[in-house]
């Protein structure tokens, strides 16, 4: 084991100690007890980067299932580096926050960090990992604690329905990977991501390929909340808002895009992949930023704007994946990925802020509703300046880092147009004209978050506490990451060596030009980027000022025509429909249950007969028919069939005997002397039994009555007699090799010192059967013992033993 | 009314025994002429029922002072010892033996292990169609 893996384990073995520290240690915050952890771990970090900057890559392995190829491989190189310095960086910061946002006296603290530790080392699993089973472990990991998390809250209704929705949709995605990962598997023979993806240039030609990249992308797609699998994301902001900040803004919903950049190289040569992660981002986008208007809740507005960040970053990623098809001199999709990476360190600065800011709106005022909110600035000043920084730089307004990152943004999307491959030239051009529109609409509810909560009149009344500038420690970790989008959008290269570069050539792999070198500049010249965010600026300003004008645009967009609503109809109509299913066959009635065993013997035995064309009939072994053989056979037969039209059971009994006896009559007929003796007494012996259960039947039992004529009861009898009939027939007229039984008529005396051949092959050549039927004959007498001796009634067994 | 079963009573001392003897030569000539262990067994509770019904439960349990239930495992216990007797002399389980033997009384008669695994199956049918017949016919 080595350190790297200790750094991966180690929020695991402190989520251990947790409990302790939290029962034994009551007067400190529990919080403080972790939060040196993820401080470590990001100054661990921290001090790879100039190695990973230099190009290397570091790779540790432990054995753990290697009979399967299933090893604890690590790997750290730009992509991975960057997502650790994300996840601890930020997890710092938000452990911080929450130790001053979760009351020490009234918050279950043990179960809440226990529950972020989980997830933090789930979350440095997963974008460590080399081996994609490992992955995958740690990838449901992030889904189990992410339940947990959304659940906190578990006496409220919301909480835990959050927490189940989004629990089965990132579990289906998680599922659908693993289906993925799986036929990656079959086609390459191995589970290391880089092994895979240095064959991929002869996995593309496999069957299998573009079903495990759709299935992959499925696991990427709900784990990053993108279109139609979305809905989760805002159903999960009942969690407690370092949770929301940390969780569904900074870390887990970026797993997904995390494993679309991680498989880019491998799959980027299907154009579906392309299509698929471009588009569907896209439309994210759009569709994230246009429902994040209409909230009415901040966390609301926050959660459908992460949705339409993620989609930005997620089709950014889409259209980087092009470099892959181009010369690598003189390629302009490069730029795309950097702009992806750009993006995805800028979304975590600003939208965390944001998060921590609203959750001091709604610590110090009691609500989150943008309704009832107003008025803040003057009261609270820091947090207003704080929320200025961020939603600024959301909106891509300078000198934010939003705003680098929005331009290099429609730098990529107007890239599209030169774009050649798998039909993006036809339809490609729409990709620029929806970004801008979602532009648009990112500016108008980043105006709506800052100035509908912070300006306006004060409305004191509707609010549950009288607000206030929140505590320091509240402030700090927001501020920090306040300062960071104002450093990041004025020294915008300060990064670009360290960790952009080597997390975006560790995107494109062999694609990426040796020499390459980003320069993010904020001014650059009068490009068409500039005259877009002009206008984005200005429809935004008016979008905002009349927006209760064009209101009216949601209303076609009710509830009843949303996606919640089919989530929500089709879970109740599974249940539904489940449950009539069950209800419709599993009736309790033994005679249905016998009616679905015949039929399907009927189905599968006739079925099987006529498909292996197995019928045949052939008389060539047939012994003559005697007439004693003729006279037995029509006895039974008039037997058999009487017993259905005979109206007493009485009747039916003997009649049954009847029939038993010319059984044994048929055995001494075909020379079987033992069968004979022992079938006359068994049948003695039944009969008798049967009369004893007549007699003691109750007496509206005993009334005569016909057996009532049902269809299918006929049919299924019918049936069944011609399905068992023929199968004997083919059965007796294909014979495929003699019968042994010449070998016990020779050996009978000679091996065996006997001369009934029938008693020296029941307690001599197979003895063991007759050993076995006898302890079933003792197990059936004990068991009639126990029915009648031991009647234990309901009153827990007082009149046991009653009997005896 | 007391009825008097003086002629079925006298039959059954006779005829019961006759049965016996029949479900013991049953049970002996198993392994050459029809028969063996389990109509055997049965035969010797045909009689047992025989004098149940001419007499009455309490009769019979005094005359034959048998726990059936403890019968059926005596029977399983002889035919897995038999079986057993092989693997300790090496060979699979279940495996006969049998051979002419000169005995002091009987003189030259076969002997065959096969027997004794019958007996076990006459024990075990014995006691599981008496255990039957007792317990229900004793239940209310």
């Amino acid at each position: 084991m080595s350190l790297l893996h200790w750094a991966i384990l180690s929020p695991f073995l402190l989520a251990i100690i947790i409990p302790l520290m939290y029962k034994y240690a009551k007067r400190v915050h529990t919080g403080w007890f972790v939060l040196w952890l993820p401080l470590v771990l990001f100054i661990y970090f921290i001090s790879k980067v100039t190695k990973i900057s230099n190009g290397t890559t570091i790779r540790e392995t432990v054995q753990w299932i290697p009979s399967l190829n299933i090893n604890f491989d690590v790997v750290i190189d730009g992509l991975s580096l960057l997502f650790a310095l994300l996840i601890t960086g930020i997890g710092s910061l938000v452990v911080l926050y929450s130790i001053f946002y979760l009351s020490k006296k009234k918050e279950k603290l043990h179960n809440f960090y226990v529950y972020l530790l989980l997830f933090m080392g789930a979350m440095l699993g997963v974008v460590l990992s080399d081996n994609l089973i490992v992955l995958y472990t740690f990838w449901e990991f992030t889904s189990l604690s992410s339940f947990l998390l959304i659940g906190y809250w578990y006496h409220r209704e919301r909480s835990r329905y959050g927490a189940q929705k989004s629990m089965l949709i990132t579990v289906f995605g998680g599922l659908s990977m693993l289906g993925g990962i799986v036929l990656l598997y079959v086609m390459g023979g191995t589970f290391s991501i880089r092994e895979l993806i240095a064959q991929a240039g002869t996995l593309i030609n496999h069957d299998l390929f573009i079903a495990a990249a759709i299935l992959i992308l499925l696991g990427a797609f709900t784990k990053s909340a993108q279109f139609p699998f979305h809905i989760w994301l805002p159903d999960a902001m009942e969690a407690p808002t370092p949770v929301s900040a940390y969780l569904h803004s900074a870390t887990m919903v970026k797993a997904g895009l995390y494993l679309v950049a991680r498989l880019s190289p491998l799959f980027a040569a299907e154009g579906i992949w392309l299509w698929l992660v471009a588009g569907i981002g896209l439309l994210t986008l759009v569709w994230g930023s246009f429902s994040a208007i209409r909230q009415t809740d901040l966390k609301g507005i926050l959660a459908f704007s992460t949705v339409s960040q993620l989609g930005l970053i997620m089709s950014l990623l889409g259209l980087g994946a092009a470099a892959l098809h181009y010369p690598i001199d003189d390629n302009i999709y490069i730029a795309t990925t950097v702009a992806a990476v750009f993006h995805l360190i800028n979304h975590a600065t600003f939208k965390g802020s944001l998060f921590m800011v609203v959750g001091i709106v709604d610590h110090e005022t009691g609500t989150r509703d943008i309704r009832k909110l107003g008025g803040l600035m003057s009261l609270m000043p820091i947090t207003f300046t704080i929320a200025v920084i961020g939603a600024f730089s959301m909106a891509g307004l300078p000198p934010f880092n939003g705003f680098l990152s929005k331009e290099m943004f429609f730098t990529g999307m107007l890239s599209v147009l030169t774009l050649d491959i798998f039909n993006f030239e036809t339809w490609g051009v729409l990709f620029p004209v929806f970004a801008w529109i979602a532009s648009v609409f990112t500016f108008t509810y980043s105006m709506i978050i800052v100035f509908k909560t912070f300006t306006g009149k004060l409305q004191p009344e509707k609010l549950e506490k009288k607000p206030h500038e929140a505590p320091v420690g509240m402030l700090i970790s927001p501020i920090i990451l306040a300062v960071l989008v104002v450093v990041f959008g004025l020294f915008p290269n300060l990064l670009t060596d360290s960790i952009i570069l080597p997390a975006a050539s560790a995107i494109l792999g062999d694609a990426m030009p040796a020499d390459y070198h980003i320069h993010i500049s904020m001014w650059h010249g009068f490009q068409p980027e500039l005259f877009m965010t002009i206008g984005v600026v200005l429809l935004g300003i008016i979008l905002y000022k009349t927006w209760p004008k064009w209101k009216v645009v949601y209303k076609p967009f009710t509830e009843k025509w949303s996606f919640n609503s089919l989530y929500n109809n089709g879970l109740k109509y599974m249940e539904y429909g489940s449950n009539k299913l069950a209800v419709n066959t599993m009736t309790g009635s033994i005679r249905n249950y016998l009616l679905y065993i015949f039929f399907f013997l009927i189905v599968s035995l006739g079925f099987t007969l006529f498909w292996k064309d197995a019928f045949s009939i052939s008389l060539d072994n047939t012994a003559p028919i005697g007439f004693y053989e003729l006279v037995l056979a029509v006895i039974i037969s008039i037997g058999a069939i009487s017993i259905l039209f005979v109206k007493s059971r009485l009747t039916s009994i003997i009649v049954l005997g009847s029939v038993g006896y010319t059984v044994s009559l048929f055995f001494v007929l075909f020379r079987a002397p033992d069968l004979a003796l022992t079938q006359l007494v068994i049948e003695t012996v039944s009969t008798a039994l049967f009369l004893l259960c007549f007699y003691h039947l109750p007496e509206n039992f005993r009334k005569e009555e016909r057996i009532r004529f049902k269809l299918t009861n006929f049919m299924i009898s019918l049936g069944v007699g011609v399905v068992v009939t023929l199968i004997a027939l083919s059965a007796s007229s294909t014979k495929l090799f003699d019968s042994i039984s010449q070998y016990y008529v020779d050996t009978t005396y000679t091996e065996a010192g006997g001369q009934n051949m029938v008693n020296v092959i029941l307690v001599d050549y197979r003895g063991l059967d007759t050993m076995f039927e006898i302890t079933v004959l003792g197990l059936a007498a004990l068991g009639i013992y126990g029915m009648i001796k031991l009647r234990l009634t309901k009153q827990g067994g007082k009149k046991a033993n009653e009997n005896k | 009314m007391k009825t008097n079963d003086v002629i079925l009573q006298t039959a059954t001392k006779v005829v019961s025994l006759v049965i016996v003897l029949f479900s013991i030569r049953l049970f002996f000539s198993g392994h050459y002429y029809a028969g063996g262990g389990f109509v055997g067994g049965l035969m010797t509770s045909a009689a047992i029922v025989l004098i149940m019904v001419a007499y009455d439960m309490k009769t019979v349990r005094a005359m034959l002072p048998i726990n059936y239930r403890i019968l059926i495992g005596v029977g399983l216990l002889t035919a897995v010892s038999t079986g057993l007797i092989a693997v300790f002399q090496g060979d699979p389980f279940l495996t006969h033996y049998y051979g002419y033997f000169d005995l002091p009384i009987l003189g030259k008669t076969s002997l065959h292990t096969a027997a004794l695994f019958d007996l076990g199956v006459y024990l075990v049918v014995v006691g599981v169609t008496m255990t039957i017949i007792q317990s229900i016919g004793e239940s209310e």
